[in-house]
């Protein structure tokens, strides 16, 4: 049905409203920490980030402040190398891709007409992950111990500790902890704008801010994972002399430099694409009419989510490579300006079709965008491999980046904070200050940054502390200096206009711009998201469906109340977004604190080499994650089916692919997949950089390796044996199938190792025993978390929470075995045969 | 027998033909960097790889012709012109039509670009 339904009475209305109120309420005093609601977290998040960005863009004014004249001595050479070294990582991983995370936490779920996100619980998590690395990785440099190396990292440089000290050790194990954060986001967010559409939202209806949202939360699931396993290698290096990056042992420092581009590159776009989704949501608004060409926009977006992972090489074109393989790099990176280009004339299409007011989120979006493309032409430029040999590490391309990303991700963002402050306390920002740091920002940057074009073609290099007087740069760096400054005040008015008290200012309209999208019935005061979930029938339903708002106030559209007392949403189909299941998500916890706090505890006590204090900690985490899910997931509802207004009812209880459950263990073992599947490039990546890649080494035999696959084979297939009892409601013959996998999963680990450690196999002795030991121990790591898996799957049909009609955790384990399963077989057949039969 | 498969209605054909860029840049550039590194390996010439690249490229095209030829048939050959934002399953399935054709454009020039260093390169030169 997709008419709403009757009005209440006043008095129905108000007990209803004050029941929802009720549930998602927020806890007061401390305890209000422990919220793990959308519009909290988002907004914490984003706060933290700042915060970050402002931290970053200090150290920044200090590197400036150092090169304003030749021969400076304001900063040592070392401060400076962890000055530039935490600018670019905080910026990049503190704020760019923490910020995008955020706004889609706070803005997607009202935007989707639904009252929370699927997992507001894994919200939670990952942003107190985030914050904890975040302020270790931060902190360090107060302490003389921040990472100097360099953003990048790259060996030999970065893997001698001597050189290198603890800060390498932080930015790993402090970023590695954070990017698992990234991979929770995106779970989040392609599970809850695939499932969590209001109905009738059909995905030629999706806000384009949701399409791009999805498709960079595709991109993270591919290029985070081969960052995580470089980082694990490159730990396992300095940690215990594993010589991954020592050509004298056969490493190689490029294997480094291949993986943290692989992720390095998308990063770009991870980074940029939701910036562009913002001005997707703005430009319409301002122009005064739906946008031009919604297809178009979807092309760029998936088209530029692909092209972005042939790029990577073009940050190593001058490495030696073969010209052939720079070429196809080179011709990719001029492929996707394509569809880059696309987006930007989609949203001049608009502004021309409509009636554009100039309002301050316009003037930002409009100028970021002027600045962009500068960056996007002086990018067409080093993409052509014979100028990058002349540009590289020069100040031409710190210039280039800072277009790319200033221009494509920073000046959109401010507009977003423009366009949707409103949506946090109902007041508006001041449209005079923005408009003077529009002014000073956009004139600040492109003094500060435009010079250096012509700096880095005079050849200074970037990353020098100082430099003699007498090379021609002097006057360039001054001008530099200045425009740096100028910009720097921008943002300082930018932020005064946020925190300034704005108590006396009356709350303004609910939907101050005379926007279409359904973020804007949104009421900052309430924390239900939606007071009653919409049947959408238009893409900017606020301008299309006038009565809407109105009707969902009014509580006459879907899930108006929370009889039962939970925080409930609507689970609705892929395509036309049908109803299918009530959701009911956690609430209000601190085991979400407890294990973000015990996860961060273990990566800082590795980074001191405090085993003891590892040990503990993880197990502190093991057991908090352990009763999360026991206590907060696949709960038996006390009723089968339940009726959300207007004649529709649904189950509350689902499992296998038609749960969100399934969805987020098949994204999360994608992206596990991804990090596998980069370990496997490593190992034939030494095998094609050496003659004999085994260096006459002994191999972990046949044997072993062999006896290893067929019984985690076993495993597996008893695994699927124990979900197919359980669904006939054979419950002896489940459980024996459950103990027979767990008994296989530990004699196969046992084979597994046996292969390298009976052949006497020293991982520091070569890299090629040390990628061996680093691929049966990924697949013994894996088999351990799936014998846990089983444990728990046994436990839970002991305690009567698993059973025939109640199976998500057996059908979610079984998944997670196909995944081990492939997992298991490539490495064993890889390790066992390969170079030595195939 | 049908010549033309028939519709599948799933979001995943919108990344047909960007998956097949994908596989068709992965060929040429592991293809290309695994031979310069072991010339010995496959006992060929720089010619032949040319020539794989050649052949991969020719049926990268066709994959995404094809399933450019699928999406302009469920776009319903063009018939109607987009928005595409009426509430109906009609709809919907034009808008996936059109963009999945938009797509497999951009794949076409994309794997077109990529293939074009094999026509001008004849060595491993570093």
């Amino acid at each position: 049905m997709t008419e709403p339904g009757e009005k209440l009475s006043d008095k129905e209305l108000k007990a209803q409203t004050e029941q929802l109120r009720k549930v998602w309420e927020n806890p007061v005093g401390w305890r209000y920490w422990t919220s793990v609601n959308n519009t909290q977290i988002g907004l914490w998040y984003a706060t933290t980030a700042f915060a970050f960005m402002l931290f970053a863009g200090v150290l920044g004014l200090i590197m400036r402040a150092q090169l304003v004249v030749p021969d400076n001595d304001l900063v040592t050479a070392d401060f400076y190398n962890q000055a530039f070294t935490l600018h670019g990582t905080v910026m990049m991983f503190l704020f760019a891709v923490p910020v995008f995370e955020a706004a889609a936490i706070f803005l997607l779920p009202s935007m989707l007409g639904a009252r929370e996100l699927p997992f507001p619980r894994l919200g939670a998590f990952g942003f107190w992950s985030f914050f904890l690395g975040g302020i270790f990785v931060c902190g360090s440099i107060f302490f003389g111990a921040a990472p100097s190396s360099g953003w990048f990292m790259y060996p030999p440089l970065a893997t001698d500790e001597e050189l290198s000290g603890i800060g390498a050790d932080i930015w790993l194990l402090g970023l590695s902890f954070i990017e698992v954060a990234s991979i929770a986001a995106a779970v989040e967010l392609i599970v809850g704008i695939m499932k969590c559409r209001a109905p009738g939202m059909r995905i030629n209806l999706m806000p384009l801010f949701a399409w791009y949202l999805l498709i960079v939360a595709g991109m993270i699931l591919f290029a985070f994972p081969p960052l995580i396993a470089g980082d694990i290698l490159f730990e396992l290096q300095r940690m215990f002399d594993w010589p991954f990056f020592d050509p004298v042992r056969g490493g190689d420092p490029l294997l480094w430099q291949h993986l943290f581009w692989i992720f390095g590159h998308p990063e770009v776009y991870i980074i940029f694409l939701p910036a562009i989704a913002l001005m997707a949501m703005i430009v319409p608004t301002f122009s005064r009419r739906p946008i031009v060409g919604y297809s178009w926009i979807v092309l760029a977006a998936v088209g530029t989510g692909f092209l972005s992972f042939g790029l990577w090489v073009h940050h190593m074109f001058a490495t030696g490579l073969p010209q052939i393989s720079l070429a196809f790099f080179s011709a990719a990176s001029e492929a996707v300006a394509i569809p880059t280009a696309v987006q930007i004339f989609v949203f001049i299409a608009t502004m021309l079709a409509g009636r554009v007011i100039l309002a301050t989120p316009m003037l930002f979006g409009a100028g970021g965008i002027a600045i962009f493309v500068v960056g996007g032409l002086t990018g067409m430029m080093v993409a052509i491999a014979p100028f990058d040999w002349q540009a590289h590490d020069t100040y031409f391309v710190v210039a280039h980046l800072h277009y790319v990303l200033i221009g494509g991700m920073l000046f959109p963002v401010v507009a977003g904070i423009y366009y949707y402050y409103p949506l946090i306390d109902g007041k508006h920002l001041s449209n005079r200050l923005g408009r003077a740091a529009f002014w000073l920002m956009f004139a600040g940057f492109n003094i500060a940054f435009f010079p250096m074009h012509f700096t880095g073609l005079l050849g200074m290099p970037r990353r020098v502390f100082t430099y003699p007087g007498d090379l021609g740069w002097n006057w360039l760096n001054l001008v530099s200096t200045g425009g740096a400054f100028v910009f720097a005040s921008g943002i300082a008015l930018v932020v005064f206009d946020v925190i300034r008290p704005k108590h006396r200012q009356p709350r303004g309209e609910q939907n101050p711009w005379n926007a279409g999208t359904l973020e804007w019935i949104s009421e900052p005061e309430e924390n239900w998201g939606v007071r009653s979930i919409p049947h959408v029938a238009s893409r900017y339903p606020l301008w299309e469906q006038p009565d809407l708002a109105r009707e969902i106030g009014e509580g006459r559209w879907y899930l108006p109340d929370a009889a039962e007392g939970r925080r409930e949403g609507l689970i609705t189909s892929v395509l036309d977004a049908q109803p299918e299941q009530v959701l009911r998500v956690g609430g209000t916890s601190t085991v979400t604190i407890v294990s973000a706090l015990s996860l961060g505890a273990v990566f800082v006590a590795l980074t001191f080499k405090w085993w003891i204090a590892t040990a503990i900690a993880a197990l502190v985490c093991f057991s908090a994650i352990l009763y999360w899910l026991w206590t907060g997931t696949g709960e038996i509802p006390e009723k089968a089916h339940k009726d959300v207004g207007n004649g529709v009812c649904l189950p509350l209880y689902s499992s296998g692919p038609a749960s969100v459950g399934w969805w987020a263990m098949f994204i999360t073992m994608i992206g596990d997949s991804t990090a596998f599947a980069s370990l496997i490039f490593g190992y034939f990546f030494y095998w094609t950089i050496h003659d004999d890649f085994t260096a006459g080494a002994p191999g972990p035999g046949m044997a072993w390796p062999l006896i290893a696959a067929t019984l985690f084979v076993g495993a597996w297939l008893m695994t699927l044996a124990a979900r197919h009892f359980n669904n006939r409601g054979q419950v002896l013959r489940a459980r024996s199938a459950l103990v027979a996998a767990f008994a296989l999963t530990a004699a196969a680990s046992v084979a597994g190792f046996n292969g390298p450690w009976s052949h006497g196999m020293d991982p520091t002795a070569h890299v090629y025993a040390a990628i061996i030991w680093v691929l049966v121990g990924w697949s013994l790591a894996h088999a351990a978390v799936g014998s846990v898996m089983l444990g728990y799957c046994l436990a839970r049909s002991f305690a009567g929470r698993l059973t025939k009609s109640h199976d998500m955790d057996i059908r979610n384990v079984a998944l997670y075995w196909h995944f081990l399963a492939i997992t298991t077989t490539v490495t064993f057949l890889v390790v066992g045969l390969f170079p030595e039969v195939l | 027998m049908r010549l033309l498969p028939k519709e599948v209605e799933t979001l995943w054909t919108l990344f047909t033909a960007p998956a097949v860029w994908a596989f068709h840049f992965l060929f040429c550039y592991l293809s290309a960097a695994i031979f310069c590194a072991k010339p010995g390996l496959f006992g060929m010439q720089f010619g032949s790889l040319r020539i794989a690249i050649a052949f991969a490229t020719m049926a990268a095209l066709a994959a995404i012709a094809l399933s450019a030829g699928l999406a302009w048939r469920q776009w319903g050959f063009g018939a109607k012109n987009p928005p595409h934002d009426d509430p109906t399953r009609q709809d919907r399935l034009l808008f996936q039509g059109f963009a999945t054709l938009l797509l497999s454009g951009l794949s076409f020039v994309a794997v077109l670009l990529t293939a074009l260093p094999a026509i001008f390169i004849t060595e491993c030169l570093r």
